[in-house]
């Protein structure tokens, strides 16, 4: 018995230790942001390597997701005779939600992890340690770059979410349901309102794109360097990744959207 | 092996003869957490503009000492001393002074894979000096030629070999001209020919630019040959021996003996310890 | 240190964020109509303002003209304060009505604007002084059924009270309407 009280107090406190580490490095990690502004050029390489890279599922993604939310609404909307606002169903649904909230958790997955391993392997052959003993901060040279560029890249991804998504809505509603095309947009243009709808989402997308890339970068750089503890750090950077970004989608949506 | 090495002129000038260890260890101990004491009251001394080797059996704590000396720890108990000074590893000004003299070689290069083979040369000028991109080229050029790769400088770092990386690596590590180049296990895994050629890179190095020279390893042969003095350590962090390489091939104490000849059975046991192999296997004793 | 083609591939990826957000901005948002022109403020007071709220668009003859910008309880005549902002391009007389409408029959609300026949124009500032309230659906019904009950009375024996009759109507009444309001 005093064992297990034992146990749920070191845990408790391993918990407590892990989470005040992890904060001192997202402290670090935006301390040293202005100074990645100096290396211009490496936060560029970055900005491809996890922006540009992601386009393709993002679009894909997105487009997908636009199609199908047509089809779905329209047979939600139909018995209500509000086909004629899928346009805005479908772009609510996507600029407040799923645009910053799917962007996020595809960027997880696919840039997230990627981070996490670069940085780990990097860990694991000692180049931090080498930069360091060239006088050469990593955090700022190698982390913070790399930081900047997920701050920068996830708004414009979750934007590009939300647009093909519309897009792909208004193919399937004006070509294949046969709704109106001048009501489509329309509707949605009078309703959709840009500092509160637009606006938020993208606001959202950059709390998500802390997240994410916070998260990466800190499995990186505090795994166990070998082949076991990189593979352990890129699954624990989607599962937090993904949960915080969940939980602060909530939070941030019961802020933003709640009726005044 | 023999080995014949040129010895050009030194550059610089030796400093004044009291004071000429430019790095010293004085009674160090250190342990990463509570639990594991690495380096047990350790005390060494490095001369100014000479080689000197750091030898010993894997987990006696020769990396960390390298560490120690780059400020990237600090020891629970004494202090290491780098040119007159104590390091003090909250004092960011002066880690940073330290290391702009200083030039590491990784065991396995540590070089940037995110970099080509010239960039990775060119990495410490460009992060701490501020020259134009000719020089930039005619130095990196220059360094590489120093290690004979100078043209593979175009390759990409996942296309050259394990023995190439650590040129490579040395390449770098010398760019700035550092006072003290620091080597840790420069001879692990590679053949005669490539040992040969590190072996000889060191040594002319060292003589060239009158830098300060230490090399961790546990190669005995090829540290001798051109070591000017060397410290053998044991697991546990304590330093056993120490002197000039013809003295401690003569020392008859026994760990230094089994160590230097490749002895597998000594001070330091075969048999990891475990109960008689007759009860292991069920016999009768 | 970022090669041509990266560096050239970034800013494709940044302008199609770019050209998303336009797209974004203006074909599918409000913000071709909400130009950043000059606006200026005008007040009204209404006995009810309904449901409308803020941002709620002021419209003439079906044209937006304006928004709401705030709605406040005015202390001293316990009278709803409307303040909106209109566009500076479309100028009202002083006598000109506020009425507070509904957009289709179960749609948002809006402030409508009917303008009145003085040479002089609404200025910055100026209050509304013809307003109209909403019209709430709880005092129609309610009236509608006094109404029906005042007709059976003139006609034959009165009526039972109308008061009794009315209180548990109007009840009724507000339970189903406020299931599909707001």
């Amino acid at each position: 018995m005093i064992a297990f009280v034992n146990a749920l107090g070191q845990a408790t406190l391993r918990t407590f230790t892990a989470l005040g580490h992890a904060a001192y490095f997202f402290v670090d990690l935006v301390r040293y942001t202005p100074s990645s502004l100096r290396r211009f050029g490496l936060v560029v390489d970055q900005i491809y390597a996890i922006g540009y890279r992601s386009l393709t599922i993002i679009l894909a993604s997105g487009f997908a997701v636009g199609c199908v939310l047509a089809l779905q609404m329209y047979y939600a909307l139909v018995p209500f005779g509000a086909a004629e606002s899928l346009g805005l169903v479908v772009n609510l649904s996507l600029v407040r939600e799923l645009g910053p909230v799917v962007t996020a958790l595809l960027f997880a997955g696919r840039a997230g992890t990627a981070l996490t391993a670069e940085i780990g392997l990097m860990k694991a052959g000692e180049q931090l340690s080498a930069m360091e003993l060239m006088a050469v901060d990593p955090r700022s040279r190698v982390l913070a770059p790399r930081f900047l560029a997920g701050i920068v890249s996830m708004p414009i991804l979750a934007i590009l979410y939300s647009a093909i998504g519309i897009l792909g809505a208004w193919l399937i509603a004006v070509e294949l349901i046969g709704v109106d095309p001048a009501n489509f947009w329309s509707i949605m243009q009078s309703k959709v309102d840009i500092t509160r709808d637009v606006g938020n989402g993208i606001v959202k997308s950059f709390v998500f794109g802390v997240i994410c890339t916070g998260v990466a970068l800190y499995q990186g750089y505090e795994t166990q360097a070998t082949p076991e503890g990189v593979a352990y750090a890129t699954t624990r950077t989607v599962v937090f990744s993904s949960l915080a970004v969940l939980a602060m989608d909530f939070i941030l949506t019961a802020m933003m959207f709640s009726t005044s | 092996m023999p080995l014949t090495l040129e010895a050009p002129p030194r550059k610089r000038p030796q400093a004044g003869l009291n004071s000429d260890s430019f790095i010293q260890i004085d009674h160090v101990t250190f342990g990463y957490d509570a639990s594991r004491t690495i380096l047990n009251d350790v005390s060494m001394q490095f001369a100014r503009g000479k080689v000197t080797a750091i030898l010993g059996g894997s987990g006696c704590g020769k990396t960390t000492l390298l560490r120690l000396i780059g400020g990237v720890y600090k020891p629970q108990k004494g202090r290491v001393i780098f040119d007159g000074a104590e390091i003090d590893t909250r004092d960011r000004d002066q880690l940073y002074a330290i290391r702009r003299r200083l030039g590491m070689l990784f065991q396995f290069g540590a070089l940037f894979t995110d970099l080509s083979v010239y960039e990775n040369v060119a990495f410490p000028l460009r992060e701490h000096m501020d020259l134009s991109e000719t020089m930039i080229r005619d130095i990196v050029l220059m360094k590489l030629n120093a290690v004979g790769l100078r043209g593979a400088a175009q390759l990409r770092i996942s296309e050259v070999s394990g023995g190439m990386a650590r040129r490579i690596a040395l390449a770098r590590a010398v760019a700035l001209d550092p006072e003290v180049i620091m080597y840790d296990e420069p001879f692990a895994g590679l053949d005669p020919i490539s040992m040969g050629v590190t072996a000889n890179l060191i040594r002319r190095l060292n003589d060239t630019t009158g830098a300060t020279s230490l090399m961790v390893s546990h190669d005995v042969q090829e540290c001798f040959a051109i070591a000017d003095y060397a410290y053998l350590m044991m697991p546990g962090g304590i330093v056993v021996a120490h002197g000039r390489p013809e003295e401690l091939n003569e020392s008859t104490d026994p760990q230094v003996r089994q160590f230097i000849r490749g002895e597998p059975d000594g001070p330091i046991k075969f048999h990891y310890p475990a109960p008689p192999f007759a009860e292991a296997l069920g016999l009768p004793q | 240190m970022a090669k041509k083609s990266t560096e050239t591939l970034v800013g494709v990826f940044v302008l199609l964020g770019i050209i998303g957000l336009a797209f974004l901005a203006l074909k599918a948002a409000n913000l071709a109509s909400f130009s950043a022109s000059k606006t200026y403020t005008v007040r009204a007071r209404f006995d009810n303002i309904g449901g409308l709220k803020k941002n709620a668009p002021v419209r003439s003859a079906g044209v937006s003209v304006g928004q709401v910008t705030s709605i406040t309880l005015d202390k001293n005549t316990y009278q709803g304060l409307v303040v909106m902002k209109i566009n500076e391009s479309v100028q009202f007389p002083v006598d000109s009505s506020a009425k507070i409408l509904t957009a289709g029959l179960l749609g948002d609300q809006y402030v409508g604007i009917e303008p009145g026949s003085d040479d002089k124009n609404l200025a910055n500032g100026d209050l509304i002084k013809q307003t109209q309230s909403a019209v709430v659906l709880e005092n129609l019904i309610g009236q509608l059924i006094f109404n029906k009950a005042a007709d059976a009375g003139s006609s034959s024996t009165p009526a039972p009270a109308p008061g009794a009759s009315l209180a548990p109507a109007p009840a009724a009444a507000s339970a189903a309407v406020s299931g599909s309001r707001k």
